[in-house]
């Protein structure tokens, strides 16, 4: 009964979803479209990376933050509200399911939510004149950046207590990772030490491994696994922490 | 149908609840009543699995709450104190989503929802949302979806709360219909009328602990059923009297004027812990 009763908890978000279609799409094209502008026209024209250009060599980077924002976002702020503010948790505490289809269902939603914003900067990274490779394994590493971070959406939702420690954990965590992880330059251009750091983070390998394979550089089959490794723990860690919540 | 054995709730220190043993017949409409801060909520909340206890046991229809936990789930329905109905969704989509969380087939769903609606008369809202309700309404809606499932026991936390007089009794009514369409019913109010007209049976609580227990009319017996209130040196003196004849006949003497009056329970509050239910 497990397939019926995460489809629950997904349908909600999809009735709700539905409903604001156009304002999440317009919304998630906001912020792409000026990294695009600014790095791509703006900076781009006059920066060589490895040979080609800076759009090539961004729009992946962009790609993969655009999936933890929305991800990460749309489960933690949501989930967080429903615990503290609206409640609405309650409903799903108080039915018969378990706590593996309630983290499922949110994080299928939220994963959801990031493709879509993924395949909105795709669009516009064409418009822009880019070039890359979507394959297989581009989709995959998507979906896993996608899955991983609406995951640490629920950690952070079911664990934090309040709606301002909620935005504080995006400005110490998520913000600096959106910088450092490779997103906007090479993480191999940091000094050492805050190199090795950066390489322990879920962003970096998830940009890392999507630029590689938009620009066929060597298969990225390390950061595949630690994006797998992240996906898992903290799935499992969500799990945890909705069951603990009694 | 509901058993409670020494359940007991602790707050980091603070005894919210304290060993409460309570039987709540099938049928019954039984009422928690206490001021607030008595521990009603923490109660409820310990039946319903949103909080474990830190002590004792709970029986609903012979499974154990923190044991055979889906098995409570389908015999319960919750109303909780404060709104939680999904905003984002429409009166429909709320019942629906109760509806799939217990798993009931589509038609079966379909034809639960039309038959709630009109019980608790919100059909022309099914497709409005939330948000555009009024406080009787949600507050209507929420019975509805507490009693979606076909749940045997239905828990309501301050059912009239924050309600205006004529909407309170028209949810007094939506409870004793359900009561007579057999649900077993447990509430919990800080209102004395509330507790005196709709409930069977009552237990006082009082800072964590149950101070009382019987029928309304058991409990206003037990302290008199009839109270003089005179007034004396600034403050109200009450004195109870097994009836009438006996409290003329301790007024005769009085130069003062004074009110004699059938007790209530806000009688038997004061009575046994020396404040108001309201204080
Ligand atoms: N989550 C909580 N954490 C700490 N203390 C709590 C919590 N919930 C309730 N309490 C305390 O437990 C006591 C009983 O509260 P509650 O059950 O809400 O009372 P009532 O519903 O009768 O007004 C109060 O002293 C309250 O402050
Ligand atoms: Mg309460």
């Amino acid at each position: 009964m497990i397939k019926i009763d995460f489809y629950t908890v997904f349908w909600r978000e999809m009735v709700v979803l539905k409903r604001r279609l156009w304002k999440f799409l317009v919304s998630r094209m906001v912020s792409p479209f000026l990294y695009l502008v600014a790095f791509g026209w703006g900076l781009g024209r006059s920066i060589q990376m490895n040979g080609g250009n800076y759009l090539q060599f961004v729009v992946p980077g962009i790609i993969a933050l655009s999936a933890m924002n929305t991800s990460f976002n749309s489960v933690g702020t949501s989930l967080n509200m429903s615990r503290l503010y609206h409640k609405t948790l309650e409903e799903y505490l108080i039915a018969p399911i378990s706590a593996f289809s309630v983290v499922l269902g949110n994080v299928l939603a939220g994963s959801l939510r990031g493709i879509l914003s993924s395949v909105i900067i795709l669009g516009l990274a064409y418009v822009f004149g880019a070039k890359i490779t979507v394959n297989f394994w581009f989709v995959l590493v998507v979906l896993l950046t996608c899955f991983l971070f609406a995951s640490l959406g629920v950690v952070a939702a079911m664990t934090i207590d309040s709606h301002e420690d909620m935005s504080n954990f995006s400005t110490f965590v998520i913000l600096p990772m959106s910088f450092l992880c490779g997103t906007f330059f090479s993480s191999e251009k940091l000094p050492r030490l805050f190199h090795y750091f950066v390489e322990l983070l879920p962003l970096t390998h998830a940009s890392q491994s999507l630029r590689a394979i938009a620009l066929g550089y060597d298969f990225p089959a390390v950061s595949l696994l630690v994006l797998f490794g992240y996906s898992l723990v903290l799935f499992a860690a969500g799990v945890i922490v909705v069951r603990r919540v009694r | 149908m509901i058993q409670l054995q020494q359940l007991s709730k602790d707050y980091a220190g603070i005894k919210a609840v304290v060993n409460l043993n309570l039987e709540i017949k099938k049928g019954e409409i039984f009422g928690l009543l206490g001021p607030n801060g008595a521990g009603k909520t923490t109660t409820i909340r310990m039946l319903t699995m949103l909080t474990k206890p830190s002590g004792g046991k709970a029986f609903i229809n012979g499974y154990e709450i923190t044991r055979d936990l889906f098995d409570v789930k389908k015999e319960i329905g919750v109303v909780p104190q404060h709104m939680n109905l999904d905003i984002e969704m429409t009166t429909w989509e709320n019942l629906e989503l109760h509806g799939r969380l217990h798993k009931m087939p589509k038609d079966d769903r379909r034809k639960r929802i039309q038959e709630l609606l009109d019980y608790v008369e919100l059909s022309d809202r099914a497709g409005d949302l939330v948000g555009k309700l009024s406080g009787g309404m949600r507050r209507r809606l929420m019975i509805a979806r507490a009693l979606m499932h076909y749940p045997h026991v239905l828990f309501l936390d301050e059912p009239t709360v924050g309600l205006d007089p004529q909407t309170r009794r028209r949810i007094w009514d939506l409870i004793r219909r359900m009561n007579n369409d057999g649900m077993t019913v447990l509430l919990t109010t800080h209102y004395i009328e509330e507790a005196e007209m709709l409930c069977h049976r009552v237990g006082i609580m009082d800072r964590g602990q149950l101070i009382a227990l019987g029928t309304p009319e058991e409990l206003k017996k037990r302290v008199g059923e009839v109270v003089v209130e005179s007034l004396n040196q600034g403050g109200t003196e009450y004195k109870f009297f097994a009836d009438r004849e006996q409290a003329l006949k301790y007024v005769g003497s009085f130069k003062q004027n004074v009110i004699i009056r059938e007790s209530n329970l806000e009688d038997v509050f004061v009575e046994l812990t020396g404040r108001k239910v309201g204080d």
